[in-house]
């Protein structure tokens, strides 16, 4: 407990990087299950490539923790591009040969969730894999940079270096946590004015709320799965570059645990609310660091589900409830 | 001819829910279908909308065969439905459901809109009252107005109304039967579906008898609601 009290400030500021990512990562659940009524397990797999985009394309840049500002500034721009488009590819492709095929003929919800989970998998063996992959086109060699050792952890050289930029009790706040913070709630801040005002944020709570009434007033329901899906996996790249700054390191399963933290930030804040979502990854992050501190470290994910256990007993829906139909935006 | 059904027939599986069906409305018409429960007349309105696939036989709107069009093209066209049971969309704002109903309009960022909002408005003031509040916490019958005037907001050609009048107080259900007679008089084409047989008849050019699927009669409405038959199974008494 005096190691709580003693860390108070560090373990908050982690809790909350660690949750903004949690955070972005569970909108996509989220999103997908308001219009769909699905869990897309597979989303676990779309945060990771957009690690590795992350890791590549920084690798490809050269990039180095010697970088003026200006290359750094290039070089985080163009993680955050790579990751959030390749996510974003990753999640449009899934919906598309994964799920519409089965929607389109009907299949009970529990066919796509298997189809889910056997997309998962797929998509964490072909990058588990990457190695022999790329081997049986004679092209390991001029990739060995991005593909060797494709079953062990690949390191993000750093970039930038955190330096403290002010203190909170005796914790330095580093640069890369107040970016990482900041920058989370700035992108969580547009998705909510994308789905609140624009045309197509409405059609994605128009077939939420009600898919038949949506069809009347004129949206396309297919479309709208698809932008749901493109927005989710681009939300899930942004954690991905984010996580990628703070972290630096991923593996072809690192989808997996942060996949079901994620998904438990966003039963937290109640499935299918975009707020929900945010809360929940923010008080999962929290929580974990909080509860470790007092327990024990190797206890993290430990608290992580029993507090979800523990709150949904209290609410069976979830922090804030209901979803994407009942809840505002 | 604004709209035409032949010989349409759709089916919930095994069940035939409507069979051969055959109608029309003529622009500038109100034409009602009466039924008793179970008849398919929710059926129906849903499947010129495209939200039910069609087995067999044609819908013809405005000389275009949409017998298998995407129901979110069909707004498009001028086809806006009130649905069976509302179907507002209840975590939006009043503001925000009717601006739904502008999603398909070519014009929808013109002046006009703002215009067809204060007909709404004036229409049904309850709903300017309550623009910002959630429709899911209005009442039923305040939800129902606003079913309706979110349906107009897409300024159709044609506007199917299923049951406006469903859940409202005597004195609303007058008011509605009002509202439809002014829309329609100011140039829109209205399918109607009605408990409130008597009414509906009185205020409408034609009606349609429908039973168990199936079309039995048809006539002006002045007809039907002086038919003898009709009173009694339909009127429970006199109109
Ligand atoms: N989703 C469905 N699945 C199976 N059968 C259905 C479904 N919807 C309607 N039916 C059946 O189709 C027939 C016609 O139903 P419909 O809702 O069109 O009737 P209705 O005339 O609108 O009745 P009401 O006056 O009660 O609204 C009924 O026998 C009904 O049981
Ligand atoms: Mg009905």
């Amino acid at each position: 407990m005096q190691y709580l009290f003693d860390n108070f400030w560090a373990l908050t500021i982690t809790g909350l990087t660690l949750g903004a990512v949690y955070a972005l990562v569970a909108l996509g659940y989220t999103l997908v299950y308001g219009v769909l009524r699905l869990i897309n397990f597979a989303h676990s797999e779309v945060f990771m490539y957009g690690t590795f985009a992350a890791l590549w394309v920084v690798t490809f840049l050269g990039g180095n923790a010697t970088g003026s500002i200006a290359q750094v500034i290039f070089w985080i721009a163009m993680m955050f591009v790579a990751a959030m488009a390749m996510s974003g590819l990753i999640a449009v492709l899934l919906e598309r040969f994964a799920y519409r095929p089965l929607r389109k003929r009907n299949a009970p919800p529990l066919i796509a969730l298997i189809s889910a989970i056997g997309a998962s998998f797929v998509l964490a063996e072909i990058m588990g894999l990457r190695e022999k992959i790329t081997g049986w086109f004679g092209l390991d060699t001029p990739l060995a940079t991005y593909v060797r050792n494709s079953r062990n952890n690949a390191g993000m050289p750093e970039i930038i270096t955190p330096q403290p930029v002010f203190t909170l009790g005796d914790y330095a706040v580093t640069n890369v946590d107040i970016f990482v913070i900041v920058g989370a709630i700035a992108i969580m801040i547009m998705l909510d004015q994308f789905v609140k005002r624009s045309r197509l944020g409405r059609g994605i709570r128009a077939v939420a709320q009600d898919p038949e009434s949506a069809a009347l007033m004129g949206v396309n329901r297919d479309r709208v799965i698809q932008v749901t899906f493109l927005v989710g996996g681009v939300m899930a790249g942004a954690a991905a570059a984010f996580y990628m700054l703070k972290i630096g390191i991923t593996r072809y399963d690192a989808g997996f645990i942060l996949g079901v933290k994620a998904f438990t930030a966003a039963v937290l804040g109640g499935i299918g609310n975009l707020r929900g979502a945010l809360l929940g990854g923010f008080v999962l992050g929290l929580a974990e660091n909080y509860g470790s501190a007092i327990v024990g470290t190797e206890w993290k994910d430990v608290v992580a589900f029993l507090l979800l256990v523990v709150i949904l007993l209290f609410r069976p829906t979830g922090l804030l409830g209901e979803s994407l139909g009942k809840a505002r935006a | 001819m604004l709209l035409e059904v032949n010989g349409l027939c759709v089916n919930y599986g095994r069940i035939e829910a409507i069979r051969d069906i055959t109608f029309s409305v003529e622009e500038g018409e109100i034409v009602t279908l009466i039924g008793a429960n179970g008849a398919g007349k929710t059926t129906t309105m849903k499947t010129i909308s495209g939200l039910r696939p069609v087995r067999a036989g044609s819908v013809m709107f405005d000389g275009k065969d949409i017998t298998h069009m995407p129901s979110h093209e069909r707004p498009v066209l001028g086809i806006s439905q009130s649905p069976e049971g509302r179907g507002c969309f209840v975590g939006m704002t009043v503001m925000e459901n009717l601006e739904m109903g502008t999603y398909a309009r070519p014009d929808r960022k013109s002046p006009a809109v703002k215009k067809d909002l204060e007909r709404v408005f004036e229409l049904f003031p309850r709903l300017k009252e309550r623009s910002n509040q959630a429709a899911g916490s209005m009442s039923g019958g305040e939800q129902q107005m606003l079913a309706m005037g979110r349906a107009l907001m897409a300024k159709p050609k044609l506007l199917l109304l299923d049951e406006p009048s469903m859940g409202l107080a005597p004195k609303l259900i007058q008011q509605i039967f009002d509202i439809v007679t002014e829309i329609n008089s100011q140039g829109t084409t209205v399918l109607l579906v009605e408990q409130n047989a008597a009414q509906a008849l009185k205020r409408s050019h034609r009606a349609y008898i429908l039973e168990t699927g199936e079309i039995v009669r048809e006539g002006t409405g002045k007809d039907l609601a002086a038919d003898p038959a009709v009173k009694a199974a339909y009127l429970g008494g006199d109109v």
